[in-house]
């Protein structure tokens, strides 16, 4: 690769993967969890309320993320942080706000963990 | 499995009990995930969407299936002119049918002996989804993308599908803007079907392009 391809490459950002070298497609099917149909109707509603004025917005957010972000998460992860971008950029969340928020979720599910099974659920 | 967590975590007292929407952590989820779960907690709380927005909205992207897709095929199988005008123009052919894709264009590509077609989204992961229901992972994933623009016979080989020299493949990339799906070809054997058992034949990867060949199933093991 040429420096000038490198530098077309890294312009390009992480999402746009089309004729990069790849391994084997992974065909198992993946049922769809709660919280991945959470996500969904999340970004959905955000664009019908007008909070996010379209999808390109969303895409916009995703094809923003570090590479190796990019590659780290899932699909629905990916969603995740780029709306946690947008409502920040708007002023809509504080980055504090949401970061207790996390903490908070983070130690309920540690709690319901260690509870587990038959806790609290 | 708490075997799974050497460290005790003890029984820690949470005292946010005024909190009104318990997110659902059934399943185990990243920290991103968590990001998203609490970026949805923080919308419910404050009205800008609420748990039974969330709950229809779910319940219609959840009953979207490949079977609308499937009954496009089945018409276009049975109607020639339907078949006509669903090549010409996709996204005004389906209006027929009660499915409305617009602002969206849809466009229909028909397999013959001669060509075989397959879609993908190499940027994203574009989809019909009203009319297929939720993707498949693998249709997300960086190595599908990657590689079916690149390599599609290697591809469309590990799906089992063996294409000789003669066929053309010709790979479609979605846009934002642009929907595709195929049009598989009628298998041999079904002429004395009807419309809706013509439409049970078709399966979602025929509708994508990663199955070539449908087979009458018989009607007695149905």
């Amino acid at each position: 690769m040429t420096k000038e391809s490198e530098d077309t490459a890294a312009a390009w950002g992480p999402h746009d993967v089309g004729g990069r070298p790849a391994g084997p497609v992974d065909r198992s099917e993946h049922d769809t969890a709660q919280w991945e149909w959470q996500i969904d109707a999340m970004v959905r509603l955000l664009i019908q309320k007008g909070v996010l004025s379209d999808f390109a917005e969303l895409r916009d957010g995703v094809e923003k993320l570090e590479p190796e972000d990019y590659e780290r998460l899932s699909y629905y992860e990916r969603w995740s942080a780029a709306v946690a971008y947008a409502l920040v950029d708007k002023g809509l969340l504080g980055e504090d706000e949401l970061r207790r928020r996390v903490e908070a979720l983070r130690a309920r599910a540690a709690a319901a963990d260690a509870g587990a099974p038959g806790a609290g659920r | 499995m708490s075997s799974d967590h050497p460290t005790d975590h003890g029984h820690h007292h949470d005292h946010d009990h005024a909190r009104t929407f318990q997110p659902d952590l059934s399943e185990p989820v990243g920290d991103a995930a968590l990001i998203g779960l609490a970026l949805r907690d923080l919308l419910l709380e404050r009205g800008v969407y609420t748990a039974e927005e969330e709950r229809a909205t779910i319940a219609r992207m959840a009953g979207a299936n490949p079977g609308n897709g499937a009954r496009i095929v089945a018409r276009a199988w049975t109607d020639p002119a339907f078949k006509a005008r669903l090549l010409d123009n996709g996204t005004e052919a389906i209006k027929e049918l009660g499915y409305d894709l617009s602002p969206l264009e849809f466009t229909v590509l028909e397999n013959d002996e001669r060509v075989h077609n397959v879609v993908v989204c190499t940027l994203c992961s574009c989809y019909p989804r009203a009319l297929l229901g939720q993707s498949p992972a693998w249709y997300k994933s960086k190595n599908y993308r990657a590689r079916i623009v690149r390599e599609p016979r290697a591809v469309l080989a590990e799906f089992g599908v063996a294409l000789p020299d003669s066929v053309e493949v010709r790979v479609h990339d979605s846009t934002a803007e642009l929907r595709y799906m195929i049009l598989p070809q009628r298998p041999a054997g079904s002429e004395d079907l009807d419309e809706a058992a013509l439409a049970a034949l078709v399966t979602r990867d025929s509708l994508i392009g990663t199955q070539r060949d449908l087979t009458p199933k018989d009607p007695a093991a149905h």
